[in-house]
């Protein structure tokens, strides 16, 4: 069961974008980063999105994270539609609505580890969810670190930290910017399954961004860009199968 | 390495234009000052030296020493010296010189120009070479008069005119038949100058048949020199001095630039100020440049320039904002020395023309200073640049603050600001003028000892704000962490506002407790409802006295007579009270025996009985300007202020000992007490005299403050330029703290904090900052304050420290004001930051 069409799966949908697209600059330098995507992200769904430099990958996720403005289609979390709103209301839409894994985990050094966790709460001046908060905390494992600041934490600990600080707030959807970009393989294989777990266990919706197939196989659709379209999806991907999806791809662009 | 340099000062303009901004300010208060003061004594020297064209060889009178029990009294030029004078061989011609205070009235009875600048003389004969007159005639007999063009032209008087005029107590009412123009520096400098006729003035200025200067003039091939040895043995040398128009004229020259040296320090130390502040504001600058640079230093490193090369190209880059700093700096010091002196003519003082003055003392000093200075600053960040491990340019992330221990650092702060603090406690025990010296050391020790302990001050201060601050939410939270995250930048910024609100503090504390004192001493000793005293300062006639007696309404008077009078071989000074008023008349405390003046009763004050060793019933004898004797007696000892000092005594037994009775002040008592109407009456009653100043205890305290407000102000506008300089820095570090957690403010955007708490993240960490450095520079400024208080409290009896509460809260108000301006451009970067490329990883 390598493709199935989206209409297979009836769960409700956390994000949804439809004809989206995202054009640089005009005329004679024009540069399309996303050409007419569409794509639905499901409730309880863990989706990897893949491609190659330039594929258009990272701008798909910022545009529908709300993080990026786009060109013309649809994006919708829940049901807000993004395109209508503006920063105020964006900034508060991400506020209550998304968590963000990054990369270089993004951590604010003068903070614990557990004032890291709680800020999107302290932002927006809401009490975290006691009981909910001590089930991230116990299930990424760092219970005994909390008072501990990023200075002293290794680089899967910190991005324990953030992905913990994305869960806390239980977010309607969680966007990862290569999250285990910056990690050792053991470190990146704990973050991954904390992630797939929060899906199964949680419930959580996850959409990451990623270059290396062996963090795709963690998820349960893998999504592959290029040229700022969609060219195949595979659910249920393994890191072989993953890969070999991309040797195809590179093949297509060398002989095209 | 020298283009990388370049291109590295124009890569950061914004940045830069800041640094160069703190630098072109110090500098341009330094080459002001110097253009200022160059350009007016230059115009001084040239007006002074025109002045003394006239005079070949000046014939002044020998001042003579006191001997024994006689008052010797200085020696008399005579009209017989005067002919003698001119008679000398290769003397051309001699003048004899009267002068005196002289004031002139404007149209509406005002005082013309300042009390002490309102001069008198005598118009030589029908042509006087020294006044030259554009209209008119000289004057002749006492009811004519001759006036300078200035002062013409200022109070609007014309030949035909009748002006009134007062010499010393009674209003003259001569005509204007004349009006000259004169180099005369007084008048430059905005006095005014009337011309008598020489009877008149000699007459007028009590010194009938005798002049205070003989000028000689040296007849065609005779030197001034030559001139002077045949007047020396010609004239009675234990009575006359001589002296050529030249000697004259450099001493003048001499004087003027003495004078002008002290503004001129003065001046600068205030630049000096605005360039320390600047120092830690370049200096952090220079860190920011650095650490923003680490990878790109890293890669050079890398590639294969040495450390040298690394320290090297910090410093061509501060030697070009020196540079620039330096020639603009001048530019608008040029501009400043010119306002100055344009400023001084709007205030009402009159400046003598001259060509502005740029000498290229000023322009090396200026240029020196901004490159020196910027380069010492740049120094200590360069040789960090130099640090900069190869390594660094793989790594990812901006070179994080040197998070060497601070131990050493404090210590040292420790140790300074204790001794500091010793020094200036142990001055305020020392007296007067001993304690100056080391409670200026101790004060530059603290001042030293907290700027090095402010990192280590900075937490427990800022987290005492930490309650107010949680009421702005996160914002509140993150700009307080922030705020201490970096303690040496924080420090720097924060000292930069210390040292600025430190002096302004200092000086409004002791200004105001100075004040507070005089006044007290000026008016609490005072019962008499008004003191009637000269505008200039000089002697009343007696019959101002008799004048006042007579008016309605007036219960009592008292003249104060000076009068010397020989006393055990030193020469005091005698006060001449009417003994049956004084009494009621003044307050003053009596600290042994009883206030009685009268007969040979007499009172003295505590410093004077102390000298003389006298107590309550001593006795002692005067011996007085005629040559008489007389025993008196202490009857009691007072405590003297600025006011009413010295021995006391009763009129009748000192006037008849008095060629010429004169008084520097009344004091007059009323039976309706102080009013616009009696006050009117005893003006009317003195002819409502321009040169006369009735003044109730408000009047003159109202004086003690109008002094004391312009010396502060003045002050305040000079200290201005620290703050100016401040603001500058805490705009820098804002901006470079923004610029180093772009990052952080991205993620901060991306999960969900808006511009608006963006902006106030960064707004309340400026105001933190600020106030920070403010709660220092304030807390500073009392403790200096008070100690300067001490120290001058041992020689003011009626000292008492004034700490103006409402102005502190000014002050930190200001503080505050600092923050929240300095913060609006970084806020604004900080919220308009682009989250996209701040949260991708470099």
């Amino acid at each position: 069961m390598t493709t199935s069409p989206l209409a297979e799966r009836t769960t409700a949908v956390a994000a949804r974008a439809t004809d989206l697209s995202k054009i640089y600059g005009q005329g004679e330098t024009q540069v399309v980063a996303l050409d007419r995507v569409s794509v639905d992200f499901r409730q309880a769904e863990f989706t990897a999105i893949m491609g190659p430099s330039g594929s258009g990958k990272s701008t798909l996720m910022h545009c529908v994270a709300g993080l990026d403005s786009f060109s013309s289609g649809s994006v919708r979390i829940g049901d807000t539609e993004l395109g209508a709103l503006k920063d105020k209301q964006l900034t508060k839409l991400r506020r209550d609505k998304i968590g963000f894994i990054f990369q270089a985990f993004n951590l604010l050094p003068t903070l614990t580890a557990i004032e890291n966790i709680t800020l999107p709460m302290d932002i927006a001046g809401r009490k975290p969810d006691k009981e909910w908060l001590e089930k991230v905390i116990r299930m990424v494992g760092l219970a005994d670190r909390l008072s501990h600041r990023p200075s002293q934490l290794s680089g899967g600990q910190q991005q324990r930290v953030a992905v913990a600080r994305a869960l806390a707030s239980r977010p309607d959807i969680i966007f990862g910017d290569e999250p285990t970009g910056n990690l050792d393989s053991r470190s990146g294989a704990e973050v991954l399954g904390f992630l797939r777990n929060s899906v199964r266990e949680l419930g959580q919706t996850v959409v990451m961004v990623t270059h290396d197939p062996v963090a795709a196989a963690y998820a349960d659709r893998v999504i592959f860009l290029a040229d700022g379209r969609i060219v195949d999806e595979v659910y249920g991907p393994t890191a072989d199968s993953v890969l070999d999806r991309m040797k195809q791809f590179d093949a297509k662009g060398r002989t095209s | 390495m020298f283009r990388t340099a370049l291109r590295n000062v124009l890569a950061h303009k914004a940045r830069l234009l800041m640094t160069v901004l703190a630098v072109m300010l110090g500098v341009a208060f330094v080459s002001g000052t110097l253009v200022f003061t160059n350009t007016l004594s230059g115009a001084l020297q040239k007006s002074s030296a025109k002045g003394f064209d006239q005079v070949d060889v000046a014939v002044t009178a020998e001042v003579q020493d006191d001997v024994g029990d006689r008052i010797v009294k200085t020696p008399e030029l005579t009209q017989a010296l005067l002919e003698q004078s001119a008679k000398v061989p290769g003397a051309a011609s001699a003048i004899g010189v009267v002068n005196g205070f002289t004031a002139i009235a404007d149209k509406d009875g005002k005082l013309v120009g300042g009390g002490f600048q309102s001069q008198g003389g005598n118009y030589w004969g029908a042509k006087d070479a020294r006044y030259p007159l554009t209209t008119g005639h000289a004057p002749s007999g006492a009811d004519e008069v001759v006036i300078d063009s200035r002062t013409a032209e200022r109070a609007g008087y014309k030949v035909g005119d009748t002006v009134r005029i007062s010499v010393d107590g009674p209003v003259l009412t001569p005509k204007i038949t004349g009006i000259f123009t004169t180099d005369d520096g007084n008048v430059a400098a905005g006095g005014s100058l009337a011309l008598f006729d020489t009877a008149t003035a000699q007459t007028l200025f009590g010194k009938t048949g005798t002049y205070d200067e003989i000028d000689v003039r040296a007849a065609a091939g005779t030197s001034q020199s030559a001139l002077k040895s045949a007047l020396d043995s010609a004239l009675p040398k234990d009575r006359v001095e001589t002296e050529t128009g030249k000697q004259l004229a450099d001493d003048q020259a001499e004087m003027i630039a003495a004078s002008m040296s002290g503004m001129k320090q003065g001046l600068l130390v205030f630049a000096g100020i605005a360039l320390f502040v600047g120092t830690f504001i370049i200096a952090n600058t220079f860190t920011m440049l650095v650490a923003q640079r680490t990878k790109e230093l890293a890669l050079m490193r890398a590639v294969g320039a040495s450390r040298r090369q690394v320290t090297r190209s910090v410093l061509i880059e501060a030697f070009v904002v020196g540079t620039v700093a330096g020639v603009t700096g001048l530019i608008a010091g040029v501009g400043i020395g010119a306002g100055l002196r344009s400023l001084l003519g709007t205030l009402g003082a009159t400046v003598p023309d001259g060509p502005l003055v740029v000498s290229g003392g000023t322009v090396a000093a200026a240029l020196v200073v901004g490159v020196v200075i910027t380069m010492l600053a740049a120094w200590l960040p360069g040789r960090r640049a130099a640090k900069i491990p190869p390594v660094a340019a793989m790594s990812s992330v901006h070179a994080t603050a040197s998070t060497k221990s601070l131990v050493l650092r404090n210590t040292l702060g420790a140790l300074f600001s204790a001794a500091g603090v010793a020094v200036v406690l142990a001055a305020t025990t020392m007296s007067g003028s001993d304690g100056q010296a080391p409670m200026g050391l101790g004060a530059v020790l603290l001042i030293i000892g907290v700027f090095i302990l402010t990192p280590l001050l900075s937490r427990p201060l800022i987290g005492a704000a930490a309650p107010v601050l949680r009421i702005f939410g996160v914002s509140g939270k993150l700009a307080r962490q922030n705020s201490v995250r970096n303690p040496r930048r924080t420090a720097a910024t924060a000292s930069a506002l210390m040292i600025g609100l430190t002096l302004i503090t200092g000086m409004t504390v002791m200004a105001g407790s100075l004040q507070k004192s005089i006044d007290k001493m000026a008016s609490s000793a005072i019962r008499a409802d008004y003191v009637v005293s000269m505008a200039n300062g000089n002697e009343l006639s007696a019959d101002i006295d008799e004048k006042l007696k007579a008016t309605d309404g007036v219960t009592a008077t008292s003249p104060m007579r000076n009068a010397p009078g020989r006393i055990d071989g030193t020469t005091e000074y005698l006060t001449g009270v009417t003994g049956s008023t004084i009494g009621a008349l003044t307050d003053l405390e009596v600290e042994a025996g009883s206030f009685e003046v009268g007969g040979g009763q007499v009172v003295v004050d505590d410093a004077t009985a102390e000298s003389h060793g006298w107590k309550a019933g001593s006795s002692f004898t005067v011996n007085y300007e005629d040559g008489k004797k007389q025993q008196l007696t202490v009857s009691g000892v007072y405590e003297g202020n600025e006011l009413i000092e010295g021995i006391l005594l009763d009129n009748a037994a000192l006037t008849p000992h008095l060629a010429e009775p004169a008084d520097m002040r009344v004091m007059v008592k009323t039976s309706g007490g102080t009013s616009d109407a009696t006050k009117d009456r005893l003006e009317k009653a003195l002819g409502a005299n321009p040169a006369i100043k009735v003044q109730s205890k408000q009047d003159l305290s109202d004086e003690v403050a109008k002094m004391f407000t312009l010396m502060l102000n003045m002050l305040y506008g000079l200290l201005a330029m620290a703050v100016i300089v401040a603001v500058l820095g805490v705009i820098n570090t804002l901006a470079m703290s923004v610029f180093e957690r772009s990052q952080e403010i991205g993620m901060l955007r991306a999960i969900g904090l808006d511009r608006r708490s963006v902006k106030q993240m960064v707004r309340l960490e400026s105001l933190v900052i600020s106030l920070f450095g403010g709660v220092l520079g304030i807390g500073l400024g009392v403790f200096f304050g008070w100690a300067a208080g001490e120290l001058l409290g041992t020689s003011m009896p009626t000292y008492e420290l004034v700490v103006p509460w409402a102005r502190m809260a000014v002050f930190l108000l200001l503080a505050a004001g600092v923050g929240i301006l300095a913060a609006l451009w970084p806020a604004r970067r900080a919220s308009r930051l682009n989250m996209l490329a701040a949260i991708k990883s470099e």
